[in-house]
């Protein structure tokens, strides 16, 4: 099959040849994963607050965000091309849409899980609602949050070789382009370089959230397991 | 707007609804693709998590399964499988084979780790009552453990599924049918009502997927809810 390609070198080769283009794709990558989940971030935070402050929109609004979430990426990056092209904007369209149920579902159960005794403590030593919020809540709902975050960054990572499609995918380009001239290294330095980013980053995340939430090392347990999935 | 007004004709149009490339074969293509790939997911997944979960061996399988399953780009591992096929048996090489052999790995890891979870969440003291009533392991696991974890799994298998008919969409980037066809072809030739209309098509698709799943676990709940009352009532305590 690789007939098709013009005296194909072998696969070491060919990565090294293109160290370049993959790095590019690469930054590429990187920088579609931080705007969408930035911007989702931008838009959870608040979505979520209105859901933990008024209880009832809370089944709308992920009602809302769970509908985006089931649409097919090809779909959605497809359905936008003809009203925003063949751009980051339909990229960071979709992949934003993706981030939100994640976020939203996490920061909410992170801040209902806040203790009403530490709510009562602040509240009688004086803290306005902002400072509770702030100060205790939003802290305290860190480790929650942070358990988002790595989901939907991993996810993005995953979502981003579909928007190859629209030219936006980062190192899916190169599974795109293996595919056109059936040359499997290509292909497979793309899908697996997409892996194991989305390894490193989800690995890069822990460590971060650890570091900025000291108070949660003293449950240290051997075993953690898996949480279940779904509605 | 006029985009969407078109793709709307385009799906009322009859001569969309009939011959290979029509909505009804397109969409028993995706259905067909879908329905064998959680079958076969969850003939793997729930015997190793219902095995997992009862003997509590091999634990950091389903840890590592869960992890890396969220990791993998779908994309990636549907061209990998395509040219896999494509090398060891060239003539099944177009749709069928290799998505459904993407599918099947995308879709294990949701019902692995649910019904692992599921099973290890019935109360320690419930199954060791259960074992001190002389109820073997075989009993403990179908008439204890099964049924107190069946909506995890049932929401596991809900979450592989919708997976599953998502990613089956990007079956037609290599060479298979589905209704991602549309949307492949809608691109290539630059038929924006095409692609919309596709595009709609597989989000209705989706989210029927979704609706009908939750409602079957709705359904499913009383009956499992009054097997776990029955369990604990058997055993004469209150699980946790």
């Amino acid at each position: 099959m690789n007939g098709l390609v013009a005296a194909p070198p072998t696969s070491w080769e060919w990565i090294w040849d293109h160290r370049d283009t993959i790095g590019q794709l690469f930054v590429q990558h990187v920088q579609l994963t931080a705007i969408a989940v930035a911007i989702g971030l931008a838009i959870s935070i608040p979505l979520s607050l209105l859901a933990y402050r008024y209880g009832v929109t809370y089944a709308p609004i992920t009602w809302f965000t769970g509908l985006l979430y089931t649409i097919p990426s090809l779909a959605l990056f497809a359905a936008l091309t003809p009203f925003t092209g063949l751009s980051v904007k339909t990229a960071e369209i979709g992949l934003v849409s993706y981030t939100l149920l994640i976020l939203v579902r996490n920061i909410v159960v992170g801040l209902r899980s806040v203790p009403d005794d530490v709510k009562e403590a602040a509240r009688g030593m004086g803290y306005t609602r902002r400072q509770l919020l702030w100060r205790v809540e939003f802290p305290l709902a860190m480790p929650a949050i942070a358990a988002g975050i790595r989901v939907a960054t991993v996810s993005t990572i995953g979502l981003i070789t579909v928007a190859a499609l629209i030219g936006k995918g980062g190192l899916g380009q190169l599974i795109v382009e293996g595919l056109r001239i059936l040359y499997p290294t290509e292909i497979l330095t793309g899908a697996l370089a997409s892996l194991v980013f989305a390894l490193a980053a989800d690995a890069l995340l822990l460590w971060a959230e650890r570091a900025l939430t000291p108070w949660t090392r003293v449950r240290v347990r051997a075993f953690v397991p898996p949480r279940p999935v779904g509605r | 707007m006029h985009t969407l007004v078109q793709a709307l004709k385009w799906l009322v149009d009859g001569s969309h609804w009939s011959g290979f490339d029509g909505i009804p074969v397109r969409t028993l293509e995706h259905v067909e693709i879908s329905v064998a790939a959680v079958a076969i997911a969850a003939a793997v997944a729930i015997p190793l998590g219902l095995f997992i979960g009862h003997t509590r061996r091999f634990q950091f399988l389903a840890v590592s399964v869960a992890n890396v399953g969220r990791s993998i780009p779908s994309f990636g591992i549907l061209s990998i499988a395509y040219v896999i096929v494509l090398k060891v048996a060239p003539g099944f090489a177009f749709g069928f084979v290799p998505t459904v052999t993407a599918l099947v790995l995308l879709g294990i890891p949701p019902i692995l780790t649910n019904t692992y979870v599921g099973v290890q969440n019935v109360d320690a003291d419930t199954v060791e009552a259960a074992r001190g009533m002389g109820m073997s392991e075989r009993q403990v696991l179908l008439g204890l453990e099964v049924p107190m974890a069946t909506r995890l799994m049932m929401a596991g298998i809900r979450t592989s599924s919708v997976t599953v008919v998502a990613t089956a969409t990007l079956s037609a980037l290599i060479g298979g049918g589905t209704l991602g066809r549309y949307i492949v072809d809608g691109f290539a030739q630059s038929d924006n009502p095409k692609l919309v209309a596709g595009s709609i098509l597989v989000a209705v698709l989706a989210i029927l997927t979704e609706l009908i799943l939750g409602r079957v676990d709705r359904v499913l709940a009383p009956r499992t809810a009054s097997r776990g009352a029955w369990a604990r009532r058997r055993l004469g305590r209150q699980a946790a």
